[in-house]
């Protein structure tokens, strides 16, 4: 579900703050990918102030004990909502980067393999767990992350992502899990908006869905 | 010009048990990535909310109020420390990334390790000249990432005003090699 939908956070100027602040760099990493830049929201305190707050104000009263998060840019956003609803953060990384015992699971990319793993013992069963990352493209990434946490016996209560599509496409689907999203990818690069750092970005509402970059599938990336 | 605060007796006897909390969540891991390696690994202080909190809360402490405008974080331990820093003391997050990870345009340091090289990137245009900075990673070891992460910021007009790290190993001495610049832990561990 978008965070727009909710009753309260209709028409709220910070989702409009945080798109804009989101950075659209075309063809990385390759191609008719339009990549979605969370680091120019990092740069604007505000903005990240209130992608955090918003996810915080959801999240506290849920009863959640866990904050996972996915390497790398999950880092960037998992560790201050922890820190405000009184959770554990547990990194989840790619192999061979956590010390000590892991539990891995792999997972399909568009070409080949990946792996994500987890601390044994990071997480106890029974223990209700968010699980945060940037962006959501396929939902590949994020349903491993699921299923390391069920493994451990945790309960994933929600998927939460700063960009993700309205529908996650692909054979994924996230296991039936709830997935809560602040803002739509964009798209459109002609605009007026001034350009940031020599790269055009576009307005909020200059965005046209599904358009010119072929299947939806490919218009986000998901990479670390 | 950030005041070089002498740190009393009573700062010591208030922050000493909080010190000793932190530290005693860090787990040593033998002999990794590789024998004769002790790993200090700080995933066991973030599953303890309150050890983490005081982490981030020392920073916090030692920071606000002192006119810094962006805290530079180092891939990937950097991510979880310099981001809850940077929102408390209202300043930016600058993430210092491994080669072809940030989109666009960057900037590429050069550094040497044990064996090889290998490289830290920071996006154009992220940090203004003037600006006043705080480099964040989790450890300092023989100091040469930090360094790299340093010589970044300095090329684009930054001022750093402090390296920040959770552990320092001292035997290692990372610390004869950030320039001058001032370093600050949490923990030393030898």
């Amino acid at each position: 579900m978008f965070a727009g939908d909710q009753n309260g956070l209709q028409g709220d100027p910070r989702l409009k703050a945080i798109s804009e602040a989101i950075r659209v760099v075309p063809h990385f990493p390759k191609p008719g990918i339009m990549f979605q830049d969370i680091t120019t929201l990092l740069l604007d305190h505000k903005a990240f102030k209130d992608t955090v707050d918003i996810f915080v104000d959801r999240y506290r009263d849920m009863g959640i004990s866990v904050v996972a998060g996915v390497e790398a840019r999950g880092f960037m956003f998992g560790p201050s909502i922890a820190l405000a609803i009184g959770a554990k953060f547990v990194p989840l990384r790619k192999p061979r980067k956590l010390p000590g015992e892991v539990i891995s699971e792999a997972y399909v990319l568009e070409y080949g393999m990946d792996c994500l793993e987890m601390h044994v013992g990071a997480v106890q069963p029974g223990e209700r767990t968010l699980v945060i990352d940037d962006l959501v493209a396929t939902g590949g990434t994020l349903s491993a992350a699921i299923r390391l946490l069920e493994r451990a016996g945790a309960q994933v209560v929600e998927c939460a992502c700063v960009v993700g599509l309205r529908e996650v496409k692909g054979q994924h689907g996230l296991n039936g899990k709830p997935l809560y999203i602040l803002v739509e990818p964009r798209q459109q690069i002609n605009c007026s908006a001034p350009p940031v750092n020599g790269v055009e970005t576009c307005r909020h509402d200059d965005l046209i869905l599904g358009g010119n970059f072929g299947s939806p599938v490919n218009t986000t990336s998901k990479s670390d | 010009m950030l005041v070089r605060e002498q740190l009393t007796m009573s700062d010591y006897r208030d922050k000493d048990p909080l010190i000793h909390g932190i530290q005693s969540k860090i787990r040593v891991v033998p002999n990794f990535p590789k024998p004769g390696i002790m790993f200090q690994d700080i995933t066991t202080l973030l599953l303890d909310p309150k050890a983490f909190k005081d982490t981030i809360d020392l920073f916090v402490e030692r920071y606000k109020g002192k006119n810094i405008s962006v805290v530079a974080g180092i891939e990937a331990r950097g991510f979880i420390f310099g981001p809850p820093i940077a929102l408390e003391i209202g300043a930016k997050f600058v993430p210092l990334r491994k080669p072809k990870k940030l989109p666009g345009k960057v900037i590429s340091e050069e550094y040497v390790l044990e064996y090889g090289k290998d490289c830290l990137e920071m996006h154009v245009g992220a940090v203004e000249p003037g600006e006043r900075a705080l480099v964040v990673d989790d450890l300092i070891a023989t100091g040469g990432t930090l360094c790299a992460a340093m010589q970044l910021l300095e090329r684009v007009g930054a001022e750093v005003v402090e390296c920040a790290c959770v552990i320092e190993l001292p035997d290692l001495k990372g610390r004869e090699r950030l320039n001058g610049k001032p370093l600050y832990v949490l923990v030393e561990s030898h």
